[in-house]
């Protein structure tokens, strides 16, 4: 008998686990990456000639199966540049169910800022974000699993909020979506992310607030250690243990930051006399320094020239 | 805010200051506000002046080296009409003359890349 090594092991799990698309329009192209729900592939879309993203479970499972089928039709009614697009929806020929959405080209935000970035644009990045989940929340959904695994950033700067497996419906106003029923006690969620009420297993009350918490964290997290007081002072408030100390939606979290990029006083923050000159005097610098370079310079004339 | 509208406003804030140092100088403190408003007019004129160019040559250097030159021609003429003091007014003339030219760069839109309306794009 022959013993099969590790990676020999692992390449046969691999292709008992590639998706059968036989009689399909797909031809396999790649894998994108896996979840815990299942694995993204790379896929050809031979009718339509352009690549797609096919998400499929790995293995048969009617439980897992229902909540697959399920993102797909929230995905369906967030038709949002920030969220990515669901393209078709069913079952492969070997029973497991899947779904097609856009191939985004680009970085996982994790990895994007793992690089250099500056500030501002970290906070541009998150402001999309703060955008699509707000959109969300606007159609009845929560997505209960924002991190920043869970963001795609193309190669133009685009954003796209993906796995909204967790996601909870709150209200259907078009009556399309089954309801799908989370244990009371059920904990959904990433550590460092979800919010108290996620990690204490009160699945069947949470509201927007609870997004907000976890974009609280993603702002904490993309902002990096050392972020200036304001900016800490927001993802504080955002990330409060008891929701009524949390911002109310994500729109009222997103023109804080905004107000924050643009200069201005934050609520979440009490400044000093002090230190509110010191904001005005760098929100206007450029004016402050031509006023400051005419005075320096008309000083120095009289100085030569004692008129 | 387009570069022209920049020019004017700090042509005309750099021109008030720029009038209100004539204070330093004991023997034109009787006739302080007409210097001002002279002085004022002036930075508004090579404000305009300053970030025409500007918008049509985006160069910061070139923008410098005419927001000098418009305001040292200007001041120049201020000075002709008192025929003295011609260092005094030419010298801060051309001071607010580039730093007028600076801001209309740093802080003025340049002109729009948006295609036409109906231009047939997409």
């Amino acid at each position: 008998m022959t013993r099969l090594d590790d990676e020999a092991v692992s390449r046969l799990r691999a292709a008992v686990r590639e998706p059968d698309l036989s009689q399909t329009k797909y031809r396999l192209a790649g894998v994108a990456g896996t979840g815990g729900m299942g694995t993204v592939y790379v896929v050809e879309d031979t009718e339509l000639k352009r690549r797609v993203a096919l998400k499929v479970l790995d293995v048969p499972d009617a439980g897992i199966e229902a909540r697959l089928r399920r993102e797909a039709q929230v995905l369906a009614r967030l038709e949002h540049p920030g969220i990515v697009p669901v393209h078709d929806a069913g079952a492969l020929p070997d029973g497991r169910a899947f779904y097609t959405m856009k191939w985004v080209q680009g970085d996982r935000l994790d990895r994007r800022l793992s690089r250099p970035v500056p500030l501002a644009e970290r906070l541009r990045l998150f402001l999309r974000i703060a955008e699509a989940v707000a959109f969300a929340h606007a159609r009845g959904v929560l997505h209960r699993d924002l991190k920043p695994e869970n963001v795609m950033v193309g190669a133009f700067g685009e954003v796209l909020v993906l796995d909204w497996g967790l996601a909870k419906v709150l209200a259907d106003t078009g009556g399309l979506l089954p309801a799908r029923r989370t244990g009371e006690s059920a904990v959904l969620g990433t550590p460092g992310f979800m919010s108290p009420e996620q990690s204490g297993g009160e699945s069947a009350t949470v509201d927007a607030r609870t997004d907000v918490y976890s974009l609280g964290a993603m702002l904490h997290w993309m902002a990096g250690g050392n972020s200036p007081r304001p900016l800490q002072a927001i993802s504080r408030k955002a990330m409060a243990a008891r929701r009524e100390d949390r911002y109310p939606d994500v729109l009222s979290l997103a023109a804080e930051v905004t107000r924050f990029l643009d200069g201005e006083a934050v609520s979440a923050d009490a400044e000093s006399v002090l230190r509110r000159l010191a904001r005005v005097a760098k929100r206007h610098r450029v004016a402050l320094g031509i006023v400051l370079a005419y005075l320096a310079g008309r000083a120095l004339i009289l100085l030569f020239t004692g008129r | 805010m387009n570069r022209i509208a920049v020019g004017v406003l700090v042509g005309g804030v750099l021109g008030i200051l720029d009038g209100l140092t004539a204070w330093f100088t004991p023997e034109a403190r009787p006739e302080i506000i007409g210097i001002v408003i002279g002085s004022t007019v002036k930075g508004l004129v090579a404000g305009a002046i300053i970030g025409l160019f500007a918008r049509k040559v985006t160069s910061l250097g070139w923008t410098l080296a005419f927001g000098t030159f418009v305001g040292a021609l200007l001041a120049f003429a201020v000075a002709h009409i008192g025929g003295k003091y011609y260092l005094e007014i030419m010298l801060p003339g051309s001071l607010v003359g580039l730093l007028t030219g600076y801001a209309t760069i740093r802080y003025g839109r340049g002109a729009s890349m948006h295609p036409a309306p109906g231009s047939g794009a997409h």
